[in-house]
C-alpha cells in the first residue's frame, strides 16, 4: 500500500499542502496532472529525495516520512531511465544486490530471472549508450525491481518512446506487476497508457487529489 | 539522361554567404594556429639536435627535470584530491555566499602569478607561517615549488571539477539512494566513476599549469640551481646568463613533455570512454 495523508511540501515558491492519496497494496496507481502541477514533487516525496513540511507517508504497514530513501524498499524508475554510464546492463541488475551483500550465487540467480523477464538476456553485457529507448527503460525496471520491492514508484517512463515502444514496455509492466505482485505509482501524461495500466486512476488538480475510475 | 538541376539565384547568394561565413572563421582561427606552429617552429630552427644532447647531459638540467616530474604529478594529485571535494559540493550544495566563494576560488586564475608567489612568501612570515618552518621548512625548499604550483594549478582543477559534476544529473545519485546506498557510496559507485573523464581532464590540466609555472616559484622559492630549480626556471637561468641556444632547448623540452602528456592522458581518456561498446 502507498499511503499519503495530509503531505504538504515545498520546492521554492511552489507548495503542495495536504495532500492524501492511496493505492492499495498489490495495486497499480497512475497519477496524472497537468505539468507543474507537482506530480513528480510528490513522488520524489516519496521516495525520500524531497522533505515533507506536514503529514505522513506509509508504504505498506511502515511509516517513512523521515526514513532516508535506502530505508524505504522502493524501486525508483525515473524519466530518462538515469542509466549509470559506467556500468554494464548486468552491473546494472547486480547493483542494489552488491550493496545488500547478497551472495554471488544468489546475485546471479536473480539476474538471470530478471533479464528473462524483461527480455534482457543478449544485452547483459552491453553498456547503456546505444540502447533504445525501450531497452533503457527495461533495464531501469530490472535495477529498481532488482532487490524485491514491495513499491515501485515510476516517473514518466514511457514518455520518450513511440507508440510501439511504449505498448511493449506496457506489457512488460503488466507481466512484472503480475509476477511480483508489487504496488506501483506510475506518473503520466498519456491517458491510453494510464487506461491501460492503472487499477486506481488520481489527478493531481489545483493541489488536490481526485480519484477517477481508470475505465470511466 | 537527367539535366542537372538548375540553382535559383537566391540559392547561389545563400551558397556564397556560407562560404564566406565558414573563410572569415577558418581564417580567423588558423591565424592563431599559424602563430602557435610558427613559434615552436622558431624554437626548433633555433636548436640543433646537439645543443638538446647538450642540455640533457647537465647535471643541473637533469636536476630540474626530475624536480619538475615530481612536483608536477605530486601537485596534481593533491589539486585532484581538494578539487573533487570542492567541486562536487559546490555543483551540489546550496548555501548562502556561495556566489562569494565560488569567485574566492578563481582569485588564482585571475591574479598575477607574481602576486601568488609574493601572497605565499609573506604568509610564511606571519607567526603560524614561520612556527611551521621551524619543524617543516617550506619558503625556499622544494615543498615551496609544489606548494607555489598548487595554489594555480588547483584552481583550475576545482573549475573543472565543478563543471564536470554539474553536467551529471543529480537523478543518478537520487537512484543510487533509492536502491540502497548512503550519500558515501552514491558518490563512490556512481557519481566518481561518471566524472572519470572531467578528473582526466583536472589532472592534464593541473599537470600543465604545473609545469608552466614560473611567476610564483620563482618569487616564494628562489631560484637555486640542483635545489629548487625546476624547468621553467632553468630557462630564466639560462636566459639571464645569455644562454639562448640551452634556453630554447629546455624550452623545447617542456614542449615536448607536455604534448607528450597531453596526447597521453586523452589517448587513455578516449580509451576508458564509456560510450565504446564491450
Amino acid at each position: 500500500m502507498i499511503q499519503l495523508d495530509q503531505v504538504s511540501l515545498r520546492v521554492g515558491n511552489f507548495h503542495l499542502r495536504n495532500v492524501s492519496l492511496s493505492v492499495p497494496a498489490g495495486k497499480y496507481g497512475v497519477l496524472m496532472g497537468r505539468t507543474g502541477s507537482g506530480k513528480t514533487t510528490l513522488l520524489e516525496a516519496i521516495c525520500g529525495l524531497r522533505p515533507v513540511t506536514a503529514g505522513r507517508i506509509v508504504l505498506g504497514d511502515t511509516e517513512v516520512t523521515t526514513l532516508p530513501p535506502a530505508e524505504r524498499g522502493l524501486g525508483f524508475v525515473p524519466q530518462d531511465g538515469a542509466l549509470f554510464q559506467h556500468l554494464t546492463v548486468r552491473e546494472h541488475l547486480e547493483f542494489a544486490l552488491v550493496i545488500r551483500r547478497w551472495t554471488r550465487e544468489r546475485i546471479a540467480a536473480r539476474v538471470t530471472e530478471l533479464a528473462g523477464w524483461l527480455g534482457l538476456t543478449a544485452l547483459l553485457d552491453r553498456r547503456p549508450h546505444g540502447l533504445s529507448g525501450g531497452e533503457t527503460q527495461r533495464v531501469a525496471l530490472g535495477r529498481a525491481l532488482s532487490f524485491q520491492p514491495r513499491i515501485l514508484c515510476l516517473d514518466e517512463p514511457l514518455s520518450a518512446l513511440d507508440d510501439e515502444t511504449r505498448a511493449e514496455v506496457c506489457s512488460v509492466l503488466e507481466t512484472v506487476c503480475e509476477h511480483t505482485g508489487v504496488t506501483a505509482l506510475h506518473i503520466t501524461h498519456n491517458l491510453a497508457e494510464a487506461e491501460r495500466l492503472a487499477d486506481c486512476l488520481l489527478l493531481l488538480k489545483d493541489g488536490r487529489i481526485e480519484s477517477r475510475h481508470p475505465r470511466a | 539522361m537527367t539535366p542537372a538541376p538548375t540553382q535559383s539565384p537566391q540559392a547561389r547568394a545563400a551558397r556564397r554567404s556560407d562560404r564566406v561565413f565558414f573563410a572569415s572563421f577558418g581564417i580567423l582561427g588558423g591565424s592563431y594556429l599559424l602563430l602557435l606552429l610558427a613559434t615552436l617552429a622558431a624554437d626548433l630552427f633555433y636548436t640543433s639536435p646537439g645543443h638538446l644532447w647538450h642540455a640533457l647531459q647537465s647535471p643541473e638540467i637533469r636536476y630540474a627535470i626530475r624536480l619538475s616530474l615530481l612536483s608536477c604529478t605530486l601537485t596534481t594529485l593533491l589539486s585532484l584530491w581538494v578539487a573533487v571535494p570542492v567541486g562536487y559540493l559546490m555543483a551540489r550544495v546550496r548555501f548562502p555566499g556561495q556566489r562569494l566563494i565560488d569567485a574566492i576560488f578563481d582569485i588564482p586564475i585571475v591574479l598575477p602569478p607574481l602576486v601568488i608567489g609574493l601572497s605565499l612568501l609573506i604568509l610564511f612570515q606571519t607567526a603560524p607561517g614561520r612556527a611551521l618552518e621551524r619543524f617543516f621548512p617550506v619558503t625556499y625548499a622544494v615543498p615551496s615549488v609544489v606548494l607555489a604550483q598548487f595554489m594555480v594549478a588547483c584552481a583550475f582543477a576545482v573549475r573543472t571539477m565543478r563543471a564536470t559534476f554539474d553536467q551529471i544529473s543529480p537523478r543518478h545519485e537520487q537512484v543510487a539512494l533509492t536502491l540502497g546506498c548512503t550519500r558515501s557510496q552514491a558518490f563512490w559507485m556512481v557519481v566518481l566513476p561518471e566524472a572519470r573523464r572531467g578528473l582526466l581532464t583536472a589532472a592534464t590540466l593541473a599537470w600543465a599549469r604545473s609545469l608552466g609555472e614560473f611567476g610564483p616559484i620563482l618569487v616564494f622559492s628562489g631560484a637555486t640551481r640542483m635545489k629548487t630549480e625546476v624547468l621553467s626556471t632553468t630557462v630564466f637561468l639560462e636566459l639571464s646568463v645569455g644562454n639562448l641556444e640551452a634556453a630554447v632547448a629546455v624550452s623545447l623540452l617542456m614542449v615536448a613533455a607536455a604534448v607528450l602528456v597531453l596526447l597521453l592522458i586523452r589517448t587513455k581518456g578516449s580509451e576508458n570512454s564509456f560510450h565504446r561498446p564491450v
